[in-house]
């Protein structure tokens, strides 16, 4: 793919912020915790209600537990999955040096 | 471009301070409404004052924020902490669809209607995971800023611009039929008339400052839409339960939800039409019987609205606006977590609106109905009555099957139903117009943006000075709002189903292109301009033919037995046009001839392919898919397109990989390939 031909007033960043090797040891882990969200994610937005209807005669609180799961089971799972993604990959960012200044 | 906390600014150290004056006034505000409309002040002058003064605010908040800064005006200078940018990114979220329209799908589809709860809170674990960070690190001002520095340029940029007004254009018009309707009811008014009052609000908040405003501006909306929600639902809980604890209460409705329906069928009466008979069932037919085409249905609409919501610029640009890299991670768990609030109490809303129901109305006398279903036997802009009691046996009794209540009205006349004060009912209105409001404004932002900073100053004129970028924004906006609102007055609520539409474009034009951008390095640029310009084609070409030409479609994809059914359909529809109508009886006419369509192999190779009267038309269902999750084939498309592609086009170069990785870490700066786009 042709490429900018002229680049006569540079500005932005020059430098990598980190080495090769710390950055890909970093994107491997970051990965990692994408996938086992992205995992979390699936199992609580479709795999616990393929279940719906073998789980909907089992009542708590009135509740049938299928119905449950689809109105407020899953969304709690999204919301705490979210926080404790947000506060893992800042642990990752800071094993590796390369949080923010 | 170093992360400003941000802890130093008087006016973000102050915030808290500021949003808690605010939030009290507004109680201070309310209970002064309960106390006049104790002393006999009639009920249209408390319905003015609260959409009146509601509105005032906002447009307080958009003028004292008006800014002449371009990072003020586009990324409302990128210091919005995370908190607030997930209030702000709640509000500009929940529509006039979330506000008033999903409560009301709960009550007609039961459970069915959770895939709406699902779809539009499992998207932001893909916003979260898959793209916000990365977008923030990239740290421009639009998603096709980000579109055209990963993908070399204008074509990319160009797509995703097409993308973008598709998707954000329809979406902005059904708010503002929304923001017409509650503003036509509380203020007495012709649809017009509000839609253009509507309108004023709108541009008031956004046009002088930018997202500066609209940022402000969206977190007093929040505040507002989420009491207006809360305080009904609690109190219909105290009511009905004793205990003000709606969320968790709203089981032992359900209990007794099943048992009243199990009771209407031994008596022999079947559901109004629209509304499912079995509440918590999951994937029911008709009959009450398990049915695989509902339950791929369910799961189809449910990853349709998470990647849409994943794709949707307005949404994404709000990310643009946190200090860092970590608030905005920080911040969609924030967003999600308002989100949140509003949709786990969304089912309880519609639990205790249908027992309330069920228990007081069916079976009674017609001629001793309570008062509040009166009030709402007016004529909806759909047509019908809100409330509509047809007595189909003639009598004189409402039985289950005759009560129908549109769905958008289970939570407007909820106070009334529930019989609560006037007030709740105005706090409600003001709930509902926030939502659509601060939708809208988001909405229009990010089209005059796409605009004024896409076409015109990427593409069109890369020397234009500060000022005049700024006017031409304003002015930009203005049109597109006037143009959103023209059609909105012309087409009315004909127009709300293409809402559902936007967010299967959105996620077949651009959620491929931008997650393949981040996490692929090996994504050439015409890879993921063909990625994007198949999906987007192929998924609003599916829609509109489908839709539109519903007929046509099975004579392709069905079996003799589907043509046959479709042409049925199509003879027998009201209007329609003529030809077609001819069309279609002859095709009946000559049964024997009809032979499976050319296609009719792949129609069925997950289920059959059928149609449905919808809206008047005869709509073609692929696999018997509603066309609202049309998203389910554009979307893998997509991804393989630019998979595909990749193989067989030149690697990304040198300077593209080493800005890919410093897009994905959080620390330094982005070397951009075309250094002259830098813009910090």
């Amino acid at each position: 793919m042709p490429l900018v031909e002229d680049v006569k007033d540079p500005q932005g960043a020059r430098v990598a912020a980190t080495d090769q090797v710390n950055g890909a040891a970093y994107w491997k882990k970051t990965s990692g915790l994408m996938w086992t969200v992205l995992a979390i994610w699936f199992v609580a937005g479709f795999g616990i209600h393929f279940f719906a209807p073998a789980l909907n005669p089992i009542h708590v609180l009135g509740f049938p537990l299928g119905f449950y799961f689809a109105a407020q089971g899953s969304l709690i799972i999204f919301v705490v999955g979210l926080f404790w993604f947000a506060k893992r990959q800042n642990e990752i960012d800071e094993e590796f040096g390369v949080q923010e200044d | 471009m170093s992360a400003s906390t941000g802890g130093k600014d008087p006016f973000i150290a102050s915030l808290g301070k500021i949003y808690a004056g605010y939030t009290g006034g507004f109680a201070v505000f309310v209970v002064l409404l309960a106390i006049l409309e104790q002393m006999g002040v009639p009920d249209r002058v408390i319905g003015y004052l609260f959409v009146v003064l509601t509105i005032g605010v906002y447009a307080y908040i958009g003028i004292i924020s008006r800014t002449a800064a371009v990072a003020e005006y586009y990324v409302a200078g990128r210091r919005v902490p995370a908190l607030y940018n997930g209030m702000a990114t709640g509000s500009d979220w929940m529509s006039a669809a979330s506000f008033i329209g999903m409560a009301g799908s709960l009550y007609a589809l039961g459970y069915g209607g959770l895939a709406f709860i699902l779809g539009w809170t499992g998207g932001y674990m893909l916003v979260a995971i898959l793209l916000a960070p990365y977008l923030r690190k990239f740290g421009q001002y639009t998603v096709p800023d980000f579109l055209g520095a990963r993908f070399g340029g204008n074509v990319a940029r160009s797509i995703g611009v097409i993308v973008l007004l598709t998707a954000s254009f329809v979406y902005v018009v059904a708010q503002i039929v929304g923001v017409g309707i509650i503003t036509q009811r509380f203020l007495d008014v012709s649809f017009t008339v509000a839609v253009f009052l509507g309108l004023a609000g709108i541009l008031v908040c956004s046009m002088m400052g930018g997202m500066r405003a609209v940022t402000w501006t969206q977190v007093a909306q929040y505040i507002i839409l989420i009491i207006a929600y809360l305080i009904p639902a609690v109190l219909m809980s105290a009511k009905v339960t004793g205990v003000p604890l709606p969320q968790l209460m709203y089981g032992f409705a359900l209990e007794r939800i099943e048992g009243l329906e199990q009771g209407f069928r031994a008596a022999g009466m079947t559901p109004p039409p629209g509304v499912t008979g079995w509440h918590t069932a999951p994937f029911i037919g008709a009959n009450g019987a398990f049915s695989w085409s509902a339950a791929f249905n369910f799961f189809a609409l449910v990853f349709c609205l998470m990647v849409g919501t994943a794709a949707l610029p307005h949404i994404l640009m709000r990310y643009f606006t946190t200090p860092s890299v970590r608030e905005a991670r920080q911040s969609v768990a924030w967003s999600l977590f308002f989100i949140f609030l509003l949709y786990f109490t969304a089912p309880a809303y519609a639990a205790f609106g249908k027992l309330e129901i069920y228990q007081t109305v069916i079976g009674q006398p017609i001629a001793a109905l309570p008062e509040w279903i009166r009030n709402w036997q007016i004529v909806s802009p759909y047509g019908t009555p809100w409330i509509n009691i047809v007595d189909v046996n003639r009598d004189g009794i409402v039985q289950w099957g005759e009560f129908r209540i549109h769905p958008d009205v289970v939570v407007l006349a909820t106070p009334e139903i529930a019989g609560l004060p006037y007030v709740i009912a105005g706090l409600v209105a003001a709930g509902g117009l926030a939502a659509a409001l601060s939708t809208a404004d988001g909405l229009l932002l990010a089209l005059a943006n796409a605009l004024s900073h896409d076409v015109y100053y990427k593409m069109i004129d890369r020397n234009a000075p500060t000022a005049k970028r700024l006017i031409i924004s304003r002015v930009l906006l203005i049109v597109v709002a006037i143009l959103a609102a023209w059609t909105a007055g012309n087409m009315g609520a004909d127009i709300l189903f293409l809402v559902a539409w936007a967010f299967s474009i959105a996620a077949a034009g651009l959620f491929a292109a931008l997650v393949m951008g981040v996490w692929y390095k090996g994504t050439t640029n015409a890879a993921a301009c063909w990625g994007m310009a198949v999906g987007y084609a192929f998924t609003f070409g599916y829609l509109i033919w489908t839709e539109f030409y519903g007929l046509s479609f099975v004579e392709l994809f069905g079996t003799k037995e589907a043509i046959l059914a479709a042409a049925r359909q199509t003879a027998a529809l009201p209007a329609a046009d003529p030809a077609l109508k001819a069309y279609a009886a002859q095709l009946v006419a000559n049964a024997g001839q009809i032979t499976d369509g050319a296609l009719s192999w792949f129609g069925q190779l997950i289920l059959t392919t059928d149609s449905v009267v919808l809206r008047g038309r005869t709509v073609a269902r692929l696999w018997t898919l509603n066309n609202i999750s049309g998203g389910i084939i554009g979307v893998p498309l997509s991804f393989l397109t630019i998979w595909a592609v990749s193989k067989f086009t030149t690697a990304p170069s040198q300077a593209m990989q080493d800005f890919i990785d410093d897009i994905r870490i959080p620390k330094g700066g982005v070397r951009l390939v075309d250094r002259r786009e830098a813009v910090e």
